[in-house]
């Protein structure tokens, strides 16, 4: 089946996705002056970005320039490889994640993430792979039957539901790429996250996965915060409301993102999107 | 079976090669002489595969020609007769093995999984390094030794030979063993898998622990397996620690038979009667063996196919 | 906040939001460490205290005798007299019996399998060849018994003592009436014979296709690419594997208790009965008389712990060195 010309996601107005004339959405995750290093080498240098509320933040940029260093910094997981660092601040709803005191297993139960691989675990059936956020609750999590409540929703929100319902005590490495990866979204959605982080999610998806995947993560906005890192310029396009541009780790263009990708103010950003780098 | 195997061969090198010296011979020797030598090599190496191979061939031939005829009901249900008599079997030697290995397996499997996940978690840190050679040397220590150490440890404070000492010297035998396998197959684990749990919101230890040692599981009872085929068929640790027992015992604190135990005494002994059990024994115990080795290659089948694009 | 954005995950409702602790997950993480590094730690631990075991136990008869000990040949229990002479003397004179026996056919083996066997051969030869390791010792030892010892004083010894110039010296002298160092080291070669074979197969299939094909394009036939370039590039590694089965040898005790003959003595007969450091212990430690006796034995074991140490040290030096260099 061959792709249809016109892509299936609208694209976004030029006008803020919140509500024509409205002002912006509240930012939920805000980064302030964010660094970090690998030992002595420094990756994401003082990058301030505010990603909103019911919005899909695109951060694109060519490869090394730290826009996925900058992604796990969100959630905290950058430090969990040896020699990591991290200066600087981030907001979660006004609160700072890298305060003294906070553990960062809480904030990544409010902050989700899908990587670039899927990564079912593979000991698991479907319905325990998507439930798997929910059973580290233990007694202050859901019931047997409420968690299948949840489990049926994430499944229906990542479009898996009618594929797999018949079939949810099966491996859930039985599943083509394309689903296991909807099914890692569905796992993250299931704990009910306030953001979501993608880091280039369909890089090992075939186009029409990748269809599926994009129309989903347009579709999350609605509820959450998104953040997606791609290294395809027309995803970016084609699915965020906002795009920032990074290169050897510093932010350099922050804007809607049509107006970005139609009328940018830095030389280095049009350089790289009319594809004369990158 | 244990064995080193380097990563890669060298030679020295690349002085005037062996090879180009040999050239330079070999211009002035014949073609035909040469083609000759290397069909007599090729024989000679098939020749050297044969040879090989025959004493396996002759043990095994051996072991069912005298062992199958004492092999009855009787053999796995009594215990033996007094020197002398014919008849009689070795159940509470077959008995006394399980229980042996039971006692290995409580002690070695769990320090064993523990410090191969320490190694696998703590690479390239200096005291992994040193435990990791270490349980090499710990690996090529004769089983003699092993015994020695339960019988000072063990045997010698408690005052009398027990089952509990023999399990300890075998379990310390299978600690290297498990704790290689361990490391290996926690280790081929994906990175990725780690990073998805942990994003998840899991702790460290829930991360190891459920995530990734579940995933390692097969390859890890493979490894336990393995462990238990070599050490149930060990009989010097246990000359020096379970004495073995001409009746019936399962207590720890007792002396306790145990097959190859029971084997080499009879081997050695003069009646005729206990030589046919020793060939029924040494029939048995290859049986056991072979028995958990084939479970070993079950276990690592996988349970699930694999999938995706 | 909308209904499905409130995260599922609530912390305590106070304003600590996302700062608040799930409880148990920092501690768990703490246990998890600690237990990990414990088990780890065991390893050294163990060894250290079969070091100390050994020692402990070994340390009268050394004081007694002092280096002496080593070298002399005199063994005699009632009188408290100690020497372990013979059974240093017959441990490495069975193991090299087993090397000079088991290497040429491992090598033999090894070469057959990586250059020359057909696919289809090569796995189920191999697996018979590795099945020799997973016969237990006391099987050997049976079959060594009632089917080697007789098989060697009825055929092979005969034949040997007859031959030509070899026959008449003083390795075959002396009457071959049963257990001696010949069968022992025999059975031994057997025993090692795997390990050996194990490690050169994966050395020799692991030289690179370009050694082989540089050796071919000069026009060396298949047997002279392997005698001059593929083992010669896998010379360290196949050294290795031969100290392993060297130490392997060197530790072996039920197989050659029960084919030696245990006697206390040096001879350079290979008929003649002996004693070996592993079977010397195995076959007295049951009727040691008196203390003197049994630190006599632990002393021996001391020195077998002692030697097996030197030697795969050595072993695995050579290894680490042949991979070191691999990787450069």
């Amino acid at each position: 089946m061959v792709a249809t010309e016109s892509p299936r996601v609208p694209r976004p107005t030029a006008a803020t996705p919140a509500a024509a004339g409205s002002a912006p959405a509240r930012v939920r995750l805000d980064a302030k002056t964010l660094s970090a290093f690998f030992g002595a080498a420094e990756v994401v240098r003082g990058v301030s970005l505010p990603f909103r509320d019911r919005e899909v933040t695109a951060i694109i940029g060519p490869s090394g320039c730290g826009k996925s260093t900058l992604l796990r910094c969100l959630n905290r997981m950058h430090e969990t490889v040896p020699t990591a660092r991290v200066t600087g601040s981030i907001l979660l709803d006004d609160q700072e994640i890298y305060a003294r005191g906070v553990n960062p297993i809480e904030v990544r139960r409010h902050i989700g993430m899908v990587f670039q691989r899927p990564t079912p675990f593979p000991t698991m059936s479907i319905r325990d792979n998507v439930a798997a956020g929910l059973k580290i609750l233990g007694r202050k999590g859901p019931s047997k039957s409420e968690t299948d409540g949840i489990v049926e929703d994430a499944l229906r929100r990542t479009a898996l539901w009618d594929e797999v319902s018949t079939r949810l005590r099966d491996s859930a490495v039985a599943l083509s790429g394309g689903q296991q990866q909807r099914l890692c979204i569905a796992r993250a959605l299931a704990t009910r996250p306030a953001v979501l982080l993608l880091d280039e999610p369909t890089a090992s998806l075939d186009p029409i996965s990748t269809q599926k995947v994009e129309e989903l993560v347009y579709e999350l906005r609605r509820d959450m915060t998104v953040v997606i890192v791609t290294h395809n310029m027309q995803q970016a396009a084609r699915v965020s409301d906002r795009t920032a541009f990074m290169l050897s780790g510093e932010l350099v263009e922050f804007a809607p993102t049509n107006t970005l990708f139609t009328t940018p103010s830095d030389s280095r950003t049009e350089a790289y999107i009319t594809g004369r780098f990158g | 079976m244990a064995t080193m195997a380097p990563a890669k061969p060298s030679g020295r090198g690349p002085r005037p090669s062996g090879v180009q010296r040999a050239a330079a011979e070999r211009t002035r020797t014949t073609l035909g002489r040469r083609r000759v030598v290397n069909v007599v090599m090729i024989a000679v190496t098939l020749v050297a595969a044969v040879v090989a191979t025959l004493p396996l061939v002759f043990i095994l031939w051996h072991l069912v020609q005298a062992g199958a005829s004492s092999i009855n009901l009787a053999f796995f249900t009594q215990i033996p007769k007094p020197p002398g008599e014919a008849g009689g079997g070795m159940a509470n030697a077959i008995v006394g093995t399980l229980v042996l290995i039971g006692a290995a397996s409580a002690f070695g499997l769990p320090i064993g999984i523990g410090a191969g996940l320490y190694l696998a978690e703590n690479r390239g840190t200096m005291l992994a390094n040193t435990v990791r050679f270490l349980s090499d040397v710990l690996n090529g220590l004769p089983s003699i030794v092993m015994g020695i150490f339960a019988w000072q440890f063990l045997v010698k404070p408690m005052g009398k030979f027990t089952a509990l000492a023999g399990g300890i010297a075998l379990g310390a035998m299978m600690i290297p063993l498990v704790t290689r396998t361990t490391e290996e197959m926690i280790s081929i684990v994906p990175v990725s898998l780690r990073e998805a749990a942990l994003a998840l919101g899991y702790s460290r230890w829930r991360t190891s622990l459920v995530v990734i040692l579940r995933t390692a599981l097969p390859g890890i009872v493979t490894g336990a397996l393995v462990a238990v085929s070599r050490i149930a068929g060990e009989t010097a640790p246990l000359l020096f620690t379970v004495l073995g027992n001409q009746f019936w015992s399962l207590s720890l604190r007792e002396p306790i038979a145990a097959l190859p135990l029971q084997i080499f005494n009879f081997a050695i002994s003069p009646y005729d009667a206990q030589h046919s059990l020793a060939w029924a024994g040494a029939l048995v115990l290859i049986g056991i063996v072979l028995i958990i080795s084939l479970a070993a290659r079950f276990a690592t089948r996988s349970r699930f196919g694999h999938g995706g694009d | 906040m909308s209904e499905a954005a409130r995260p599922l995950v609530t912390t305590r409702q106070d304003d600590t939001g996302i700062a608040a602790r799930i409880e148990g997950s920092a501690i768990g993480d703490s246990v998890y460490r600690w237990m990990t590094t414990a088990f780890a730690l065991c390893v050294p631990v163990i060894l250290i205290l079969i070091a100390i075991g050994v020692g402990e136990a070994a340390w009268p008869a050394f004081k007694t005798f002092g280096l002496g000990f080593l070298t002399s040949s005199d063994w005699d229990p009632p009188h408290n007299v100690f020497g372990a002479a013979p059974a240093i003397y017959g441990t490495i004179v069975s193991s090299i019996v087993a090397l000079v026996i088991a290497t040429p056919l491992a090598l033999g083996v090894a070469i057959f399998l990586s250059e020359f066997a057909p696919p289809w051969l090569r796995q189920p030869v191999a697996f018979l060849v590795d099945l020799l390791a997973a016969i237990p010792s006391v099987v050997y030892g049976l079959w060594g018994i009632f089917v080697l010892q007789p098989f060697l004083r009825d055929r092979v010894m005969p034949f040997l003592a007859g031959l030509p110039v070899v026959g008449k010296s003083a390795l075959f002298e002396g009457p071959a009436y049963g257990p001696s160092m010949l069968g022992a080291g025999l059975i031994l070669a057997i025993m090692v014979l795997p390990f050996i074979s194990a490690v050169s197969r994966e050395v020799l299939m692991a030289v690179p296709r370009s050694q082989r094909e540089a050796a071919l394009a000069l026009g060396a036939t298949k047997w002279e690419m392997i005698a001059d370039a593929v083992v010669p590039y896998a010379r360290s590694g196949i050294i290795g594997g031969i100290i392993l089965g060297l130490g392997r040898a060197l530790g072996e005790t039920m197989a050659v208790t029960m084919l030696i003959g245990n006697v206390h003595q040096i001879s350079a007969s290979l008929f003649a009965p002996g004693y070996t450091m592993a079977s010397l212990i195995a076959n007295e430690f049951a009727e040691a008389t008196g203390d003197l006796h049994l630190s006599a034995l632990m002393a021996v074991g001391a020195v077998l712990f002692v030697l097996t140490l030197i030697v795969n040290g050595i072993a695995r030096w050579l290894v680490w060195r042949v991979s070191r260099e691999a990787r450069s």
